[in-house]
């Protein structure tokens, strides 16, 4: 399936991933990657959970979504639109509490959202192109392994660890791990296929507390992982006011 | 793609000579309508059942050299698509490679040293840019007429790329002759086996002979992990001391013991009496001395040799080779010794960084000839002496500081031909307050900082706002009447 735009080709997509109803976090890399001169926007699940502002971020998402951007279901998600959770306690409470701050229209856009979505040998998805359902990590060179095998896309586009990554195969041979450097921008080579792991926008845990989103060129196949610093104590004094536990305020001055 | 012949059209190239034909490609000769520069194609064949190293080596070197700028790398014109039509052209570098040059080793050390700085001057500019060469070898290096031109990245490791090679292979890759320790072990991502190498080159320059011969099986690459080389004055005692104490300290086994980076090497080289001899310099085959204890420290060590390794960050970017230009003209003045304080802060915030104290000496009269004139040769001598006393509060080691006393009308000229031409990476000097003559004549401070090609810090002694509020209401005054 190719992207809307009458055949022209595209050249820049932001990824996002792991928002988790961080509007600060959020409003950063958009404003970045409007920037950047981003045409086409792709959101890899995990819009809420954890953060003070579902409503705001799923709102922002669900209108962009109407202009064309990509958006696919992450485990929080499915866990707030469908009454069931089998996560830890600290999630599961911030799972609750989101549930509660959000209308019925918003848990069903939240609901309908597709597990996948693959446009023009991209594949987006927010845990691992195998069983996405199962909501499995690519932390490693076998998980990513693993996804590479269930798919024939190019490049994987996922999320869920929080912790950006690139995993690099050459046809029957297994995968490569390179932790990409903040903005640096690095080549997908046409001879291997690849899972980028985006970082987290709104709850980075690679000990870097500076949102991170992704930018792709698809003239060039190049990806950076972009990040970019946001108003952290707004955040985190939304999270103790609305009685959210204090740890999910705290790990995001540290990105952890 | 084996079956090519002179006139075939690839994507606009057209192959004019066939250069080179081996198992793993062809190299051509082409031209192009819109570059007017000599091309040169490499045309991999990637068959099905091709070596997998084959095609990772084509990968690596059309993602770096696409990303190389300068002198000192060809230049990087266009490359076709890997999976269809795979090609990387670039600019053909006229020239001889050094290996045609090898046949007529040994040199005498002024051309070893000649070769060194070339190569080194290119080394660093590789290493400026992150990248390590990991093949570097007399066969990799064209001697252009604008300077050594280092070529065939098929090994290299970018620092803020993926290292396609890293995991392919379990056999060291590199060339068995010039290959460092570290990378028989696996590390690609230390510069200093860069240096390692062209210490092997170096030493091939100098003797005549290869400091590990052409080993052929792993176990023989090594060797070096445990031996040290012969060193080169044990081959000839044309070979001097100082060349000896240069070329050892590039092959050391431990990368933390070499030198920090190619600038410094090519400092070396470029001040043979600046060289502070060790018990390198005196080593000899039969009388190893230091060397033992060391290998087996290292040996004990290996193991955890990669964890350790400074990044190229450190080793790189930092300030390796500091300048500092201090005007000793009225003697160790309150401004010199704020340049000191601050070069001392400079130096605590870079592990390994050397210092080189640089003083002017104005030359009044033009064509005077200092070194049989006694007026003038002790004139040198007393600034030197100056000098040394100025940049002993420092406590440097003699290995981390070095004296330059220049003779000059123009200072700052002379202040920016040496930072240029021994490429140093931070120059700090002194302001001296504005003045009516200073501004009639130009600062040499502002000069430096308007052509310098590195960081620059220039230090002016802190005033208070009143004194530079009546500058300013006086300033009319100050202006030279009648000028």
């Amino acid at each position: 399936m190719l992207a809307p735009g009458d055949g022209r080709p595209l050249l820049q997509i932001g990824l996002f991933a792991d928002i988790h109803g961080n509007a600060e976090a959020f409003d950063a890399c958009l404003a970045a990657a409007r920037e950047a001169g981003v045409e086409r926007l792709v959101f890899l699940g995990d819009i809420v959970g954890y953060g003070p502002d579902p409503a705001q971020a799923l709102d922002r998402v669900a209108e962009l979504a109407q202009g064309g951007a990509v958006v696919v279901q992450g485990n929080h998600d499915e866990a707030v639109a469908a009454d069931t959770c089998a996560m830890s306690s600290t999630a599961r409470r911030a799972i609750d509490w989101t549930r509660e701050q959000l209308g019925p229209a918003q848990r069903e856009f939240l609901r309908a959202l597709p597990l996948t979505h693959a446009e023009d040998g991209r594949l987006y998805v927010h845990a691992s192109a195998r069983e996405p359902a199962a909501w499995t990590y690519v932390h490693d060179r076998a998980d990513a392994d693993k996804s590479l095998a269930a798919t024939d896309a190019f490049v994987t586009f996922c999320g869920h660890t929080h912790v950006p990554a690139l995993f690099h195969a050459l046809t029957g041979r297994p995968a490569s791990h390179f932790h990409p450097q903040p903005g640096k921008t690095v080549p997908l080579s046409k001879l291997r296929r690849h899972v980028v792991v985006l970082g987290a926008v709104g709850q980075p845990r690679d000990r870097n507390p500076r949102a991170c989103w992704g930018l792709y060129d698809t003239a060039e196949r190049t990806i950076a992982m972009r990040r970019e610093p946001y108003d952290i104590e707004a955040t985190v004094r939304k999270i103790n006011a609305a009685g959210l536990p204090e740890w999910l305020g705290e790990r995001l001055f540290h990105g952890r | 793609m084996r079956d090519l012949d002179v006139g075939r059209v690839i994507e606009g190239f057209t192959l004019t000579e066939r250069l080179r034909s081996g198992g793993m490609g062809s190299i051509w000769r082409a031209t192009h309508p819109d570059i007017t520069e000599p091309i040169l194609l490499k045309i991999p064949f990637l068959d099905p059942g091709q070596d997998v190293s084959t095609i990772v080596g084509f990968e690596v070197e059309e993602m770096i050299l696409k990303r190389l700028e300068g002198a000192h790398v060809p230049h990087f014109f266009a490359s076709g698509d890997f999976a269809d039509t795979p090609f990387i052209a670039m600019e053909y570098v006229a020239g001889n490679t050094l290996a045609a040059e090898m046949e007529r080793a040994p040199f005498s050390w002024q051309t070893v040293a000649i070769y060194g700085i070339q190569i080194g001057t290119a080394l660093a500019a590789l290493h400026r840019q992150k990248v390590i060469h990991l093949d570097l070898k007399p066969g990799n290096v064209i001697l252009a007429e604008r300077g050594a031109v280092l070529i065939d990245f098929g090994l290299a490791h970018h620092e803020e790329l993926p290292d396609l090679l890293a995991e392919e292979s379990a056999v060291p890759m590199g060339t068995p002759a010039y290959i460092s320790p570290e990378q028989v072990l696996g590390d690609r991502r230390n510069p200093a086996s860069d240096i390692f190498a062209l210490g092997c080159i170096l030493y091939e320059l100098a003797t005549g002979e290869r400091p590990f011969g052409e080993p052929t099986t792993k176990a023989g690459m090594q060797r070096r992990l445990y031996h040290a080389p012969v060193p080169p004055r044990s081959h000839s005692r044309d070979v001097p001391r100082w060349l000896q104490e240069i070329i050892l300290k590039c092959m050391e086994i431990d990368p933390g013991r070499r030198y920090a980076t190619a600038g410094q090497l090519v400092f070396d080289l470029r001040n043979p009496e600046q060289v502070v001899l060790t018990a390198r310099a005196d080593a000899d085959a039969h009388q190893p001395r230091g060397w033992r204890k060391l290998v087996r420290m290292f040996a004990g060590r290996r193991a955890n040799l990669a964890p350790i390794q400074p990044s190229m960050a450190t080793r790189q970017s930092g300030a390796a080779l500091v300048m500092a230009a201090v005007d000793l003209a009225s003697g160790s003045d309150p401004l010199a010794e704020e340049v000191r304080r601050h070069v001392a802060r400079v130096l605590d915030s870079e592990p390994g960084a050397r210092l080189a104290c640089f003083t002017v000496l104005k030359t009044k009269l033009t064509g005077m000839d200092d070194t049989t004139d006694p007026a003038g040769r002790s004139m040198y001598v007393n600034r030197l002496v100056a000098l040394k006393d100025w940049a002993a509060p420092l406590r440097l080691p003699d290995t981390r500081v070095s004296f330059h006393v220049v003779e000059a009308l123009d200072p700052a000229n002379a202040i920016l031909t040496y930072a240029a031409h021994n490429d140093v990476d931070h120059i700090v000097m002194g302001a001296r307050a504005s003045s009516a003559l200073r501004r009639h004549l130009g600062s040499v401070s502002a000069q430096v900082v308007a052509e310098a090609l590195c960081p620059i810090t220039v230090i002016r002694i802190k005033r208070h706002e009143e004194v530079a509020e009546a500058r300013r209401i006086y300033r009319p005054m100050l202006i030279p009447t009648g000028a």
